[in-house]
């Protein structure tokens, strides 16, 4: 079974307290790698057998009307084996 | 005067809308979302709280309720349209307002009284303030950080579209301390905090939230 995913950012210039916040809580348990940390979501979404062009194509669409609020999100879609 | 209060799956502050609705001087509606019938009212109030649980994103799936389709549609008319808080966060979801609304910049629910300029009254439902006029109203929300990109933002204020900004210290990261905007045609407005818990002084800090419920019947009226 094939597997769409669609990751949702904020865009870099919008402000991210949630990342901000995990990236200050890091370095308070140890963690000393982040320079950065930037929050978003991941949908993961089944489909029967290999996922077609047009679905992917409908994911598109429904990633920019649904998923995302493009004012302030981009999305990547892609498929995963 | 037929004002429309809309009421989806966790909506809060609905009962309280309409009773700023009636002590504003009109008759307060009850919508449904499910509904696709706006009961021949002459304005909409989109009420604040938690629709659908906040699920996605605030106002992402209430964007899309069968009542919203109408809004959506009378608004492009110039039927007057407020959305308050939750409300507001619907009407950028659904493109009747620019922008959107994010995460507290200190990532804490706030609930506080708040004191708010009137930068614009003459839309439908700023016109019994006075210009510059500062009201004191509650503010209580996660996610009121309003944001736009540089452009729009021009835009806002190029066309004198914010309708009230925060007084003193940024309460929750907003662009130019924007508290509440308009659309370029001036009958949809978005506050973010809440005019409609401010109509008395026994249940509010202040009574000076009945302004947007008298304005709504002057603007009809007239």
């Amino acid at each position: 079974m094939a597997k769409i995913v669609v990751d949702v950012m904020l865009k870099p210039e919008i402000l991210d307290p949630q990342g901000n916040a995990v990236a200050s809580a890091l370095p308070r348990l140890g963690f000393s790698f982040a320079k950065s940390v930037r929050q978003g979501k991941r949908f993961e979404i089944e489909v029967e057998g290999e996922p077609t062009a047009a679905q992917l194509a409908e994911v598109e669409k429904a990633a920019e009307v649904l998923l995302s609020n493009p004012v302030i999100e981009n999305f990547v879609v892609r498929v995963e084996k | 005067m037929r004002v429309g209060v809309i009421t989806f799956p966790g909506t809060l502050d609905d009962r309280d809308a309409a009773r700023a609705v009636v002590a504003g001087g009109s008759e307060a509606v009850s919508l449904w979302h499910a509904d696709a019938d706006l009961k021949s009212v002459d304005a909409v109030i989109l009420p604040g709280g938690f629709s659908y649980g906040d699920y996605l994103r605030c106002g992402a799936i209430s964007r899309f309720a069968p009542v919203m389709s109408l809004v959506i549609e009378a608004a492009g008319k110039g039927m007057p349209v407020l959305g308050i808080c939750n409300g507001f966060q619907v009407l950028c979801e659904s493109h009747l307002l620019p922008g959107a609304l994010t995460r507290n910049s200190d990532l804490h629910f706030l609930c506080r009284d708040q004191e708010i300029e009137i930068v614009n009254n003459t839309t439908p439902w700023t016109t019994s303030y006075k210009a510059e006029e500062k009201i004191v109203i509650p503010l209580k929300n996660g996610e009121g950080s309003f944001q736009c990109d540089d452009k729009t933002l021009a835009e806002l204020e190029g066309e004198g579209r914010v309708i009230a900004r925060y007084v003193g210290h940024n309460p929750n990261g907003s662009r130019n301390l924007i508290a509440g905007i308009t659309n370029a045609r001036g009958n949809v407005v978005g506050l973010m905090p809440h005019p409609e818990h401010a109509i008395d002084e026994l249940t509010g800090p202040s009574a000076q939230g009945l302004g947007f419920f008298t304005s709504i019947l002057n603007a009809m009226v007239k």
